[in-house]
């Protein structure tokens, strides 16, 4: 357990508690993206490089997109100011 | 033909409509007021919920916490050390899997070669369980009303951002991103026995750069290639090939016969008999439920409907 993995897991444990201690749901789901990345990266320093692929691709792609569609589709997201001029 | 009314009844059930009649609301009687409740004997108040100070509440919870962390930490402080020589899991299936893996399976890669040749069960069962998932997702959101013809109509949700973008950044990027996103996932699926990746990660890959495709290009262009028609089939033919090859592959194993599955040269594309198609399989199944998920979570419907 060297230093650079020591600093990755403090990093995770600070994400972890700042995911369920903010208000804002959708920087919520930004830190959780942030901590499925560096998972990747500590899947990668524990010699598993299936798992950082799949965590990359899974956990800090399409679940984040997923929770983003669904904070907009209960309008948690504000809507961009141009389509709104538009109408 | 004539079916018995229970029978329509059931069919008219499954299709959405309402068989069962909703019964007239009958006035309530006035309920009488409830006698106060008396303490008990020995003189100390019981636990009132709604009566109790809200600290108590926050004292609980906060004690429950620090006990389950606790625990928790305490249990993964007895695992054994990552990489130790003394741990448990060195055992005779470590063993062979380490010393056979290459001449039984025929991959470099020896997790797929476990995955999908040793444990090749236990992925069907993966990929049956993704199979399910979208199928839940698709009863619960999709979003579809019955024309007058019968044909479904998946209507378009409310949202401003089903055209394709007009973000020119985005758009530029998206020209660079989709192909080579694209490639790389049917890179990482096709070379599932030979470096690291498999049918599920590059999957993955494939699904989300869909999902880049639809957002930066629209629904309707998405459409020309991707209708909801080409998601089931796929769907379909990537399980019943996954079972029909691993049925032969278990039933000539079982039975003792020869497969006849070619292993190959280590090390080549077209090597470690089965492992292959059933990568390719496995991530067509990923593929096609990462975008499913996207697209019934967005609009409703895979595909423009009908």
């Amino acid at each position: 357990m060297n230093l650079a993995v020591a600093f990755l897991l403090g990093f995770l444990i600070v994400c972890a508690a700042a995911v369920a201690l903010t208000k804002n749901l959708l920087a919520a789901v930004l830190i959780q993206m942030g901590y499925s990345t560096i998972m990747s990266v500590i899947w990668l320093l524990l010699e598993s490089p299936d798992l950082a692929i799949t965590e990359a691709a899974v956990g800090a792609g399409v679940t984040s997109i997923l929770f983003f569609v669904a904070l907009l589709r209960i309008g948690a997201i504000a809507r961009a100011r141009k389509e709104e001029r538009k109408k | 033909m004539k079916l018995s009314p229970s029978l329509e009844r059931f069919i008219n059930w499954v299709e959405g409509e309402d068989v069962f009649p909703v019964p007239e609301a009958k006035p309530v009687p006035r309920a009488r007021k409830a006698p106060a409740r008396r303490r008990r004997k020995t003189g100390a108040p019981f636990f009132r919920p709604g009566k109790t100070l809200p600290v108590v509440y926050d004292m609980i919870a906060v004690i429950v916490c620090i006990t389950v962390i606790l625990t928790l930490l305490i249990t993964v402080s007895w695992l054994p050390r990552f990489g130790g020589e003394t741990n448990p899991h060195l055992n005779e299936v470590y063993a062979r899997y380490i010393e056979s893996g290459l001449d039984e399976a025929g991959a470099v890669n020896t997790v797929a070669g476990m995955i999908l040749d040793y444990r090749a069960f236990d992925t069907l069962g993966e990929s049956n369980v993704l199979f399910i998932a979208v199928c839940s997702v698709l009863i619960l959101l999709r979003a579809d009303r019955k024309e007058k013809d019968g044909s479904l109509n998946i209507p378009e949700l409310q949202i401003p951002w089903s055209a394709p973008s007009e973000d020119p950044v985005f758009r530029a990027s998206a020209y660079i991103l989709v192909p080579a996103t694209a490639l790389f996932g049917i890179y990482v699926v096709l070379n599932g026995h030979l470096s690291a990746g498999g049918g599920f990660s590059g999957g993955a890959v494939i699904g989300a750069s869909m999902i880049l495709y639809v957002n930066a290009f629209g629904w309707e262009k998405m459409d020309r290639f991707f209708t909801y028609n080409t998601y089931k089939w796929i769907m379909f033919f990537s399980l019943i090939t996954y079972t029909v090859l691993k049925t032969w592959s278990f039933y000539t194993g079982a039975n003792g016969i020869e497969s006849g599955i070619p292993l190959g040269n280590p090390g080549a594309i077209l090597s470690s008999g089965l492992i292959l198609p059933l990568n390719i399989c496995v991530g067509l199944v990923v593929a096609c439920t990462m975008y499913s998920f996207y697209a019934l979570f967005r609009k409703g419907g895979i595909g423009n409907g009908k």
